[in-house]
């Protein structure tokens, strides 16, 4: 909490320093290499939240194995609510995985410095929420061992994907999301990865980093065309980010489902994926820098600019609740009216309610300078939308389809235990792939750092 | 003094000091050089007179190939190869063949950029002789190197050495051919 | 709940395990022979269906792909030998409460697959009910009893001969020998029966029908009337659309003049105490608790008239003095008939006619009184159920004990089987040959489509062994009998065109009937109204066992797998009662728990149960619903009073429809006759900016019209589909969680007041939009349309994203969302059509327009060089349907009998609004004031 106080000092009473006066080169490169290289015990919470991760895991093995035996029945999915948590999760974590990308690209394209010690990790982050995400599509087919048929592949049949669908829009979308955030994630760990190398005792290490290093040597001709890449790809990938959960949004939107037929729905799936993305960055962020005292390189001003993010992506959703409910009235449609009401006093109007709790009312807490600079009260903001972000989907695709036109059709939806089970699982999956990269990758960029370091010491 | 070495290899302290040098070294005539630093520094491929870089060019023409490859790719499937009746839909609905040729514009430009940019890098290369240099595990860490080839004809072990020195360099290494 | 079951082998195991348990033991000891132990054993059905399967594939299966021994002749053409793949027709007649409904029955390689109605027959007309669709699934049921059993242990077929001879030489003169059957019009049954008598003076026959009143107590039969020229129809707690053996005719006399085809409208009046599907579509309808009957009929035949229905009835019947047409139903009062007779006769042209009936046995009572004072030695009881559906008061299953020779002939080892000594294995009637009369007295000839699966007999074998001749066919008994009776130089020709026609060409006169007098009941204090009524789906119980009709909805209710104690809204609110609520009805010191459902229209202060649930029928789908037969008394066959008390606890209440009114969307339009335009007014253009035709040119594009003021919502649609298209079932855990597999669905909305609602029904199949919302949003292109303008699902393009069914507006796609075909019983695969894919887990499917049929028109005109022409190609569903309430065709022929439908402004399709252009329409209904 120290480089807190500290950094209040300042005229504004904002803090501003990204690395702190102590941060020397070599310090930086050793002290994030070395989490990944020395073998000396890690924070018992690295143990802790990996054992439960893990577990958890194991439970998503469980569920799939299951699946995969039965039958989607397992599921509380029915006529008319035919898409249930699957499609609700799919959506929840493609969204988890908007932040990193909106960090490391945007930021970078915007060249706002305070991004470097948090890229890494929250494109990490994005790669494994993406994968998380990708999973849906394909367990929730009813014949997932054919799942290959939403690919252009040569048919013996001569058959194509009908790519008027969003869904394959969706497919897309998402494994170039996914492509495109594994090479920008590499291309960026290539130099330290290099460092690690340089800094591992054992041969063998030096060797595996060696390897992943491509025979990086910081060359400054290398380092120019990698920089350049690299600036292209934030360029690429901040419309990418954008459209990707447009195209997610268009599965609900080209639809003529009431509640779901709707244009407002590109921007409003936008500003909710970064918002839960940012959200799930400070629930890792916070605890992380607190367990590896990593204050010194994630200081107050990230999570002050996060703060400040998150606020402002949450009037955008909230402005999005607004317009989704005038534009039901202003349409005139009995259908849309009807939905939107029903949202709002039906049987699931609970669920919309926390909705608007979580995700509008709670969020304004962000106005306040101290919560945002105030760790934990932050973490508590974020856990309340990531909450909120996912009960969204859950209004969005399970109240809209319970009570479409037909009146005689109309169902409720009952999650079974599987539905759970497979969502808890992907969180394991999550968990699991991210404490393995903090424990074998370095998971701040050290030649940023090392970068900011240099400019550091030319401001003195 | 064994002729068979790859080059000199200079350590400099600061990331300024190694500008300078490189340009210093380039003004006496000096071509077959580079620079190593932990970062990129400013200015310093400059210095070591390196200009066009390919890598935009490359990106640009995966995206153009991607994007109209998708196009194309779903107007054929759609309208020309297999024409089916779809919800009464033109064959031809070019508004809903949008989203897909964004993504592969993307995607391949993002792949080709890659390509581009190792290939031009001449990576992955697993070993590379600058590496034997003694102490140059520290160009990623807080090392700024400049290494003059053997290759260079202005190169002379001794005259070259001196000039490095003259530039301020804090430590001056050969590098061994193996 | 009815989970999926795991794998056979494991449930092989795990049934010994089973048999292990205390409880399970306990209740094998309790109740049952051990054989019959596994009817209701927790099990799920689908499982024990695969726990069978093994047992036929050893048992049966070898046996019943093989024609029968005896020539049976083909309906319209005989081919010298069977054409592998193509279907051969058989008329044949399924004798239903004793009177024949004529039948042409489909037989795939001697298959028996597809039941019809016999268009030549008069109780059908060619229509269909559920009953008779769902009859054939009867005769691959795993659950059929197999072998004679004695006393629970099986016996072979010489020893139950042996025994009966003893029995009849131990009684030459047959003084103690009863004989109880179903109600019948076999006339060779009553012959054998007649000939026994000569033999054994002593001998006596006795009948039981569970719905017909006169055969319990001696009594006349409710009359069929002729509704095809009766301008005003009351029909006073009476269901002529849903029971009799007119049904059928009745709903086609009364639709076919109020569809649009023709402008004479018969005005229907109803007054009953709970909606049946009658009440349902009658034009005034008045709410009516059933022991108000006799007061009603009175005060109308004293003309008075205290109420808005009564006078405007009263009026009706001035107006239309000498065309009106009084139904009185059930009521067990004689004063009812009496002044049913006497309205009809001041205001009708005829009282109606007693159903054909021949022979004059005597009723289950005199049976029951003669058991008890021990004067009955030998009783065989043939395929009726009486232990289990006879009223309590006469406790026969007490009085059997009594009987020192039992027998018992039937399908199923039911309740009277396990009371009997000896059970013996029936023929089913499409495995029997027999004869029947139509409700006007038409004989017909129940022909075989199949040799007995399991070696059942009929009954007119075992009456043979009566006569102490072992082993002889009921061919040859038939035939004997016919030779005799028919009279007609050339049998053989006689015989032939009998079979081939599906009607007999001859007549018997009508037997008298004696009655004797019944007092209704009168209601003590603080006591509610109790209706019996015959289960829409289950009849009165024996088709307890038959999947397709337990998931089958009651039109009215909704509900399936079960029954339900139906309440009034105000009733239910000033008992603080709500749907689900368990509630004990007690009567004559017998008490039922059963789940309540509040249902509107129905009237205050009275409950209405179905018969037939519960275990009645024995099998292993018995055990869903309530046995409501123990509270019916001979004094309360339909009416009576009971005390209702709220039990513990609530149950989940298995329903199709969750929700029942439109909330002002106008799914079906109503139009009140004054403001309906006439049929010359051409319908108005529909404007549109894109190219709608740019694919469906062609000359052929099928549609459909389904008329809503022919539709009588008696589910015949429903049940046809299942099973012309294989619709598997899924059972009560799934169907709900929402996930009920019908292709067309009936729906069931009510408008205005919860206490007098009207009520609309509306089937549902695919619209087959022009512009399908489905097709567009499918990332496979696995639904699609073809040039004929058909929406097709193709199965094996699938990949089950559901995506469809979401966007579908109508709601009619439906997913596999298990292996749901993968538990069927190897017997119950034999019904499969093998025309149509059985679907794998994962895939969508839904209403093709019977797909299978159109290719099947369209090779059969290929070879002929012509077009289809118009009613070539009927879907199942428009064949079954006997109000002709649904049209099929081409609408690109402007002369086609859909299009002419289609052209009338009464014309319009469902969500039209979303431009998916609809291929299925519907004409409005035209509300008459």
């Amino acid at each position: 909490m120290k480089t807190e106080r500290e950094n209040n000092d300042n005229p504004l009473g904002y803090p501003t320093e990204l690395v702190t006066a102590d941060t020397t080169y070599r310090s930086a490169s050793e002290q994030v290499a070395d989490i990944s290289l020395s073998w000396k015990p890690h924070p018992r919470a690295w143990y802790i939240g990996f054992a439960i991760s893990f577990c958890l895991l194991m439970l998503l093995f469980l569920a799939v194995t299951w699946l995969f035996i039965r039958g989607v029945g397992i599921w509380g999915v029915q006529i008319p609510v035919a898409w249930g948590f699957a499609i609700v999760n799919f959506v929840w974590w493609v969204g988890i995985g908007h932040a990193g990308t909106f960090i490391s690209a945007f930021l970078l394209l915007m060249s706002q410095q305070w991004r470097n010690s948090i890229n890494r990790f929250t494109e990490a982050m994005t790669l494994f929420a993406v994968a998380c995400a990708g999973l849906f599509p394909l367990l929730h087919l009813g014949r997932p061992q054919v799942f290959y048929w939403l690919f252009p592949y040569p048919d013996t049949m001569g058959l194509w994907p009908q790519f008027r669908s969003p869904l394959v829009w969706d497919v897309f979308a998402v494994s170039t999301y996914l492509i495109v955030s594994l090479v920008f994630w590499y291309v960026g760990l290539i130099p330290d990865l290099a460092t690690v190398r340089d800094l591992a005792k054992p041969l063998w290490k030096r060797r595996l980093y060696g390897v992943l290093a491509l025979g990086w040597r910081n060359s400054a001709r290398h380092w120019q065309r990698h920089q350049t890449l690299y600036l292209i790809l934030g360029g690429l990938a901040t419309p990418l980010v954008v459209s990707v959960h447009s195209v997610v949004s268009f599965d609900f939107s080209v639809a003529i489902v009431p509640g779901w037929h709707s244009t407002i729905f590109p921007p409003y799936f936008v500003a909710g994926a970064i918002l839960s993305g940012f959200a799930m960055v400070l629930n890792i962020v916070i605890p992380i820098r607190k367990f590896y005292g990593l204050e010194n390189m994630i200081t107050s001003k990230h999570l002050n600019a996060m703060g400040c993010v998150m606020l402002v992506v949450a009037l955008i959703v909230g402005y999005g609740y607004v317009v989704e409910t005038l534009m039901a009235w202003y349409s005139g449609d009995e259908f849309e009216i009807f939905m939107i009401l029903d949202r709002m006093t039906g049987h699931y109007s609970w669920i919309y309610w926390l909705v608007i709790l979580c995700n509008v009312i709670v969020p304004q807490a962000l106005w306040s300078r101290q919560v945002r600079l105030t760790p934990w009260k932050l973490f508590i903001v974020a856990a309340f939308a990531n909450l909120g972000m996912w009960l969204e989907r859950v209004v969005i695709v399970i109240q809209s389809l319970s009570k479409d036109f037909m009146t005689s059709s109309w169902q409720n939806y009952t999650p079974t235990f599987w539905d759970w089970a497979t969502l808890f699982g992907t969180l394991g999956l999550f968990f699991t792939l991210l404490f393995l990269f903090i424990r074998f990758v370095p998971i701040i960029s050290i030649s940023e750092i090392r970068e900011l370091v240099h400019e550091r010491s030319h401001e003195h | 003094m064994s002729t068979d070495i790859y080059g000199l290899m200079a350590r400099f302290e600061t990331a300024e000091r190694l500008v300078e040098a490189t340009h210093a070294m380039r003004d006496a005539g000096y071509v077959r050089m580079d620079a190593y630093a932990p970062f990129p520094v400013e200015g310093l491929s400059g210095a070591l007179g390196f200009r066009r870089n390919a890598v935009p060019a490359i990106m640009l023409g995966g995206g153009v190939l991607g994007g109209a490859g998708a196009y194309f790719m779903q107007v054929y499937a759609m309208a020309y190869d297999y024409p089916l009746d779809i919800g009464g839909r033109p064959l031809h609905s070019w508004p809903a063949f949008i989203p897909i040729t964004f993504e592969l514009t993307v995607l391949s430009a993002t792949l080709l950029g890659l390509l581009g940019m190792l290939a031009l890098n001449g990576l992955p290369r697993l070993h590379h002789p600058v590496f034997s240099a003694a102490g140059f595990d520290r160009a990623s860490i807080d090392g700024f190197f400049l290494c003059i080839e053997r290759s260079d004809e202005k190169f002379s072990p001794t005259e070259t050495r001196a000039r490095l020195e003259d530039l301020g360099a804090v430590n001056i290494e050969e590098v061994p051919l193996e | 709940m009815n989970e999926k079951s795991p794998h056979p082998v494991r449930q092989w195991r795990s049934l010994e395990e089973r048999a292990a348990t205390p409880e399970f033991r306990e209740w094998l000891e309790r109740e049952f022979p051990p054989l019959a132990s596994e009817w209701h054993d927790g099990l799920s059905r689908r499982s024990f269906l695969k726990m069978m399967g093994a047992s036929f594939a050893l048992a049966g299966l070898g046996a019943c792909t093989r024609q029968p021994r005896e020539k049976i002749v083909p309906y319209v053409s005989q081919p010298e030998r069977v054409i592998p793949g193509r279907p051969l027709t058989f008329a044949t007649a399924m004798p239903l409460g004793g009177n024949a409904h004529g039948l042409l029955v489909e037989s795939h390689e001697g298959r028996p697959t597809k039941i019809e109605g016999n268009p030549a027959h008069p109780a059908t007309l060619g229509a269909s009910d559920v009953f008779l669709q769902a009859s054939v699934l009867d005769l691959y049921d795993p659950a059929r009893s197999k072998a004679p059993t004695h006393r629970g242990e099986i016996a072979p077929w010489p020893a139950f001969q042996q025994a009966m001879l003893e029995q009849t030489q131990r009684d030459p003169t047959g003084a103690g020998l009863r004989i109880l059957t179903g109600r019948t019009t076999s006339s060779t049954l009553i012959d054998q029966i007649d000939t026994l008598r000569q033999r054994m003076p002593g001998l006596r026959w006795h009948h039981f029908e569970p719905l017909d009143a006169s055969t319990i107590e001696r009594g006349p039969s409710d009359p069929v009337h002729d509704l095809s020229v009766a301008e005003v129809i009351v029909a006073v707690d009476a269901d002529p659309f849903g029971e009799g053996p007119a049904r059928l005719v009745n709903i086609r006399q009364w639709a076919n003049r109020r569809s649009r085809m023709d402008r004479s409208r018969p005005r229907l009046y109803v007054a009953e105490p709970a909606p049946t599907i009658t009440g349902a579509r009658a034009d005034f309808r008045r709410i009516l608790r059933g022991s108000a009957v006799a007061g009603l009929l009175r005060q109308l035949q004293e003309g008075r008239a205290d109420d808005e229905w009564s006078r405007h009835l009263l009026a009706d019947l001035e107006r239309h003095q000498g065309s009106c047409l009084f139904i009185a139903g059930r009521s067990p009062a004689d004063e009812v008939r009496a002044l049913t007779d006497m309205l009809n006769a001041r205001y009708g042209r005829s009282a109606g006619k007693k159903p054909a009936q021949s022979g004059s046995p005597d009723s289950l009572a005199e049976l029951a009184a003669a058991m008890r004072a021990g004067e009955v030695q030998t009783l065989l009881v043939l395929g009726t159920n009486p232990v289990a559906t006879a009223p309590s008061d006469l406790m026969f299953g007490e009085a059997l004990g009594r009987v020192g020779f039992s027998a018992h002939l039937g399908l199923m080892a039911d309740a009277t089987a396990q009371a009997c000594q000896w059970h013996l294995p029936e023929a089913h009637y499409l495995e029997s040959w027999s004869d029947c009369l139509a409700f006007d007295g038409t004989p017909s000839l129940v022909q075989p489509l199949i040799e007995p699966l399991y070696g059942g007999w009929t009954a007119h074998e075992l009456l043979a062994l009566l006569t102490g001749t072992i082993n002889s066919s009921s061919h040859k008994i038939v035939r004997a009998f016919w030779r005799k009776t028919a009279g007609v130089t050339d049998f053989e020709e006689f015989w032939r065109r009998s079979l081939a026609s599906g009607v007999v060409d001859f007549r018997f006169n009508d037997a008298a009937e004696e009655t004797t007098r019944r007092e209704p009941q009168s209601s003590r204090a603080g006591e509610l109204e109790i209706n019996f009524r015959m289960d829409p789906a289950l009849y009165d119980g024996r088709f307890g066992n038959n999947g397709w009709l337990r998931e089958l909805a009651a039109p009215l209710t909704k509900v399936c797998w079960g029954n339900v104690v139906q309440i009034s809204p105000a009733t239910a609110a000033r008992l603080g009662l709500s749907t689900g609520d368990m509630v004990t009805l007690e009567r004559a010191g017998r008490s039922v728990d059963g789940p309540v459902f509040i249902q509107p229209g129905h009237a205050d202060e009275a409950v209405t149960v179905t018969l037939g649930h519960g275990h009645p029928a024995g099998g292993s789908n018995a055990g869903y619903g309530f046995d409501a037969y123990p509270l019916r008394t001979t004094d309360a066959l339909w009416t009576g009073f009971v005390s209702l008390r709220r039990s513990k606890g609530k149950q989940e209440i298995v329903t199709t429809q969750h929700h029942q009114t439109m909330d002002g969307r106008e799914f079906v339009r109503v139009v009140n006759s004054a403001d309906e335009k006439p049929d010359t007014e051409p319908p108005q253009k529909e404007e549109t900016l894109y190219h709608p035709d740019e694919f469906l040119q062609g000359d052929l594009q099928w549609g459909m019209a389904i008329d809503l003021n022919a539709c009588v919502g008696c589910n015949a649609c429903i049940i046809a589909c299942q099973a012309e298209n294989n619709i598997p079932v899924v059972g009560p855990g799934q169907v709900a969680m929402g996930r009920e597999m019908a292709w067309i669905r009936l729906d069931r909305y009510f408008e205005g007041t919860e206490s007098a609602p009207e009520i609309h029904f509306q089937p549902v199949p695919c619209m087959h939009c022009e512009n399908a919302p489905c097709e567009l949003v499918c990332p496979v292109g696995a639904t699609l349309h073809d040039s004929e303008g058909l929406n097709v699902q193709i199965y094996n393009r699938c990949i089950g994203t559901r995506y469809c069914s979401n966007n579908c507006p109508y709601k009619v796609r439906r997913f596999n969302f298990l292996e749901y075909n993968g538990d069927v019983s190897s017997s119950e695969r034999l019904q499969k059509n093998p025309d149509v894919t059985v679907r794998v887990r994962g895939v969508m499917e839904k209403c093709t327009y019977c797909v299978q049929r159109i290719s099947a028109a369209r090779i059969e005109v290929k070879k002929e060089f012509r077009a289809i022409r118009d009613g070539e190609v009927i879907p199942a569903c428009a064949q079954a349907c006997p109000a002709e309430a649904i049209t099929f065709g081409n609408v690109a022929d402007p002369q086609s009998r859909v299009s002419r439908k289609k052209r009338s402004p009464l014309n319009y399709g469902l969500l039209a609004e979303l431009n998916t252009r609809p291929r299925t329409t519907y004409l409005a209904k035209v509300r008459i004031e």
